[in-house]
Formats: C-alpha cells, structure tokens, sequence
C-alpha cells in the first residue's frame, strides 16, 4: 500500500517502489539506481531489465530542469474534469525526464522549449502527494 | 514466389458513429465483404485472427464469438491486440502462420464498437490508456500526448498549425469520395483554423473522430492465391518495433522512433527504398501524426514533412500520394479495425481498383499502423 496516495488521482495502491511517494510528501523527488549495475531509472524501477538485478538504491534528482514540450489540455478524462484547463509538460532533470503537470496559473504563452523550471512537490488539498513545474526562479 | 504470403481478399464495413447492430454482426460486414472478393467458402479457411481493442468490448474474449458467427468452427481462433496497430499485428501473425506452413489461408478481422460503452465510461478508458502509476494520475489524454509532439516539432523545425491544418484540408478532400467514411464534408483552411483547441496546439480537425467499424482480411499462401479469381497482393516488407509506454523513456518528441525502426526493417526486407514507394497509407490519427509519418517514413528528409504537404506532393497528383482514402481524420479511426481499412485501400490500390482515387500505375504500396503514441509501430510494404 502507499502507492495510492501519488497524484491527483491514482490508480495504483501496491507497488514496490511507494517508498517515492514519501519521499515526495518530505520534499524531494527520487530516482531508483541498481546496486549492481549503476544504471538510473526515472519513473522509478524495482528490477533492473538491464542485469537483472533487484537490489535498487534511492537516488535524490536535482529539482532544477529545463522544459522539452507542454501542451494545454481543454479536455480531461474521468476523474479531472473539474481541472481544465491545465498544462501537461515534460522536463529534463539530470538526464532523466519527468511528466507532469505545470503549476496553474501558466499558459502556453508563459512557456517555451529549453525554459529553466523546477520540480515542486506539493500536497493536494485532499491530501494526495504530488509534484508540478514552476518557472525557476 | 512458392513460399510467399498473398493477400486475396479485403473487406471493410462502413465507418459510423453509431452502429445499429451487434459486434458479430459489425464483424460480418467486412467479412462477407473480404470473402466474395476472394471467392472463398468458409471451408478454404483454416483459422481466423480477431482483433480489437479489449477495453471497449463487453463481450468477454470476443475472438471465440465471432469466430462461431462467421462460420469458422472448428478452425483455430485467438485474439491480438496491439490498441490502434491491432489488425496490422493479426496480419504480420497470419503471415508467419502461413509462412511456416502451419495454415494456406487465414483471416484477419479487426472491429471496434467504441459506442459500445457510455460515453462516461470511455472518458475513463482514455485515462488509462498511460501509464497509470505514473502518467494518468496527471489527467492524461492521447490528444495531450500527441499535442506535446507537436509542440516538439514546431520548436525543432518550424513547423506551424497551418502545415497542420493543410493536412486536414487534404483529408477533407479525399474523405468526401469515400463511401465508407464518417466525415465527407469539405474543410476550408479557415475552419480549421478558427476551431476550438483540443489540446494545444491541436484543434478539433486536427483529431480523428471515434467510429465503428470492421474490417477484413484474407492470406493466403502462393499455392491457395492460385486457386483464386483474384490478383494477388504480394506482402514484400513487414516491420514492427515497440517503443518505452511511458513519455519519458523517448529521445525525440519530433518523431516516433519507433515507426522509423518498423520502416528500416520493411524497406531492408523488401529490397526497397522511400521513393520505391507509389502509394501510401500513414497513420493519421492526429494531423501531425501524418507530419511525422512523412519523415519517419522516409518520405522527406527530418524537419521537412512540412515542404511535402505544402507542395501538395502528398495529394492524388503528387510524388508520394498518402492516405488519398481520406484517412483515418476522414474515415473515422474504429482502433481494432484501423490497420485493416488501411490495407484494404493499398490492396485496391495496387489492383487497378481504386475507382476516383486511383494512383495511375501503383504497383507498390505501403501502410503504417501505429499503436498508442508509437508504443507499437507496424510498417508492411505490398506489391502487385
């Protein structure tokens, strides 16, 4: 269980690697790296496919960035129609890339490709665990 | 040509957006359609391939039903299901079944029935079509995704929501001569462009619309092909390649990897290059799925689709006629039945049977069927 509690709506409650989400709910965002290997995965992994092993370490990511693309969503599935619309965005971090969401208020005019941003985590009023982009600042 | 693959037969319903019937009998259409076109009996068939996309039937595992109501027991059937790229990857299965000489003839039949479920409960669904640890819990869409390739493009090369809006204007053209497509109206630039965003930057008419539909196809091995009336289509080239479900597993926003990969393996199989190509079908879901096809294809150079669709190349008259049916922004995009319609239209095609949208002298065709957002990518070259 924990894995619930990710994001404004989860669909997910059991997985191996809810550990990120308290890490989130503390204030950083994790990656996975392989003991054995070294290899990174961002979202986070609890195997490696690249040798197979299972012995993951917790790894911090920078909360600094730059954007790669975005789009402003008019329509939501089920479960988000109250929010649109809202900015859907993917950003670089230490060479890895992060979805999510861009903090409301921005539209595509305050965005642009290459832009610096940040990785906020954040706490939903109905106590979900997430995160968004903000300009950095 | 002993141990090659022809297809015989193809079938399509119409594409609408309601159908009044049963998914069986949706099924049937195309079926009977694809069957008097080969002039096969039942008997000739020696398994059948059902494809669609689970989430939207009610029918659990349907591939058993349908295979009863189109007279097809005792033959083996089996479901396959790859989203959008369903009936492509039913085909490249048939091929390799008839190929080992397991089967001389199978079908593949690809249905949707996507008002099958409430619109409420396809709200959900398309959430759902992420990954849902990580991406859905955003409020995730296919629009939003593709949106977010097009954003990459134009901040790549340039590219503009007019390039966009001139590959619906095309669309529109050629949808309003295909009988079986949902949309047949004309589409001038102007309202295209004044339409409302979707997901930025994509508008309205730079989506296809659900639909219901089917669609058939009948391989045969070179053997069975003789015993028909028909012309044989030969299958020259096939190419398949996956790419990471989640959007952060991806180099390039600007083209799908994995519909250049399918495209390498195609052409290195059928000996072939880009401009061996006469006709083509790409997968137009969205207008800059059909961008990105062109390059991804091989069809222009990287950052240059936009010259071919601003030069009218991509048009009935031009150096590389693709999706001259209307597409699926015209025909309506019914996901398991999808791949299926496309081959159908290179098939015509590459008979001489095209009717008004005949390509003078096609000899040889192409298709690309993309799953998801180039999740799964299949690439199949024909010749006649």
């Amino acid at each position: 269980m924990g894995f619930e509690r990710f994001g404004r709506l989860s669909f997910t409650a059991q997985s191996k690697t809810a550990d990120f989400v308290d890490f989130l709910e503390k204030g950083d965002l994790y990656a996975t790296r392989c003991g054995d290997c070294g290899l990174i995965f961002f979202p986070p992994r609890a195997d490696c496919c690249s040798c197979l092993s299972s012995a993951m370490d917790w790894v911090k990511v920078d909360p600094r960035g730059k954007l790669v693309s975005f789009t402003r969503s008019y329509f939501a599935p089920t479960g988000f129609e109250n929010d649109v619309p809202y900015v859907l965005a993917v950003a670089e971090f230490d060479n890895i890339k992060v979805f999510g969401r861009f903090k409301e208020g921005y539209t595509e005019d305050d965005l642009s490709a290459g832009m610096e941003v940040a990785l906020k985590p954040l706490t939903l009023p109905d106590g979900q665990i997430s995160y968004q982009f903000e300009p950095a600042s | 040509m002993a141990n090659d693959v022809a297809i015989i037969g193809v079938g399509q319903s119409n594409f609408v957006r309601g159908y009044e019937g049963s998914i069986r009998e949706l099924s049937f259409e195309a079926y009977r359609e694809a069957m008097q076109d080969a002039g096969l009996t039942r008997d000739d068939l020696d398994a059948s391939i059902i494809c669609s996309a689970p989430e939207y039937d009610k029918q659990r595992s349907p591939s058993g039903l349908i295979a009863e109501y189109l007279g097809l027991n005792p033959q083996p059937t089996f479901a396959v299901e790859s989203v959008c790229s369903s009936s492509t990857t039913g085909l490249k299965t048939a091929y390799a079944l008839i190929k080992s000489g397991l089967h001389q003839a199978v079908a593949v039949v690809g249905f949707q029935k996507m008002s099958e479920i409430s619109s409420a409960d396809s709200q959900e669904r398309m959430g759902r079509g992420a990954d849902i640890m990580w991406e859905s819990p955003f409020g995730t869409t296919m629009p939003a995704y593709y949106a977010m390739h097009a954003r990459a493009h134009f901040d790549t090369y340039g590219t503009t929501e007019e390039d966009l809006a001139l590959i619906r204007v095309k669309a529109a053209k050629y949808g309003q001569l295909n009988e079986k497509a949902v949309y047949r109206k004309d589409l001038v630039m102007d309202k295209i462009m004044e339409s409302d965003y979707v997901s930025s930057p994509l508008k309205r008419f730079d989506c296809c619309a659900n639909a219901d539909g089917s669609s058939c196809i009948i391989l045969a091995s070179a053997e069975k092909a003789k015993q028909s009336s028909v012309q044989p289509v030969w299958i020259l080239g096939l190419g398949s390649a996956t790419a990471s479900y989640s959007v952060t597993g991806r180099n390039t926003y600007a083209g799908l990897e994995s519909a250049r990969e399918a495209a390498r393996q195609a052409y290195r199989m059928a000996s072939m290059e880009p401009q061996d190509i006469d006709v083509a079908e790409v997968h137009d879901c969205f207008t800059i799925a059909e961008l990105m096809a062109y390059e991804n294809l091989g069809f222009a150079e990287p950052g240059r689709g936009a010259e071919l669709i601003r030069n009218r190349e991509t048009y009935l008259e031009g150096k590389i006629p693709v999706n001259v049916d209307g597409g699926l922004l015209s025909k309506g995009h019914p996901i398991g039945a999808t791949g299926g319609s496309q081959v159908r239209t290179i098939v015509q095609q590459l008979r001489g049977e095209a009717g008004k949208i005949q390509v003078p002298g096609a000899k040889t065709g192409l298709v690309h069927n993309i799953g998801g957002v180039g999740i799964y990518a299949n690439v199949i070259i024909m010749g006649s």
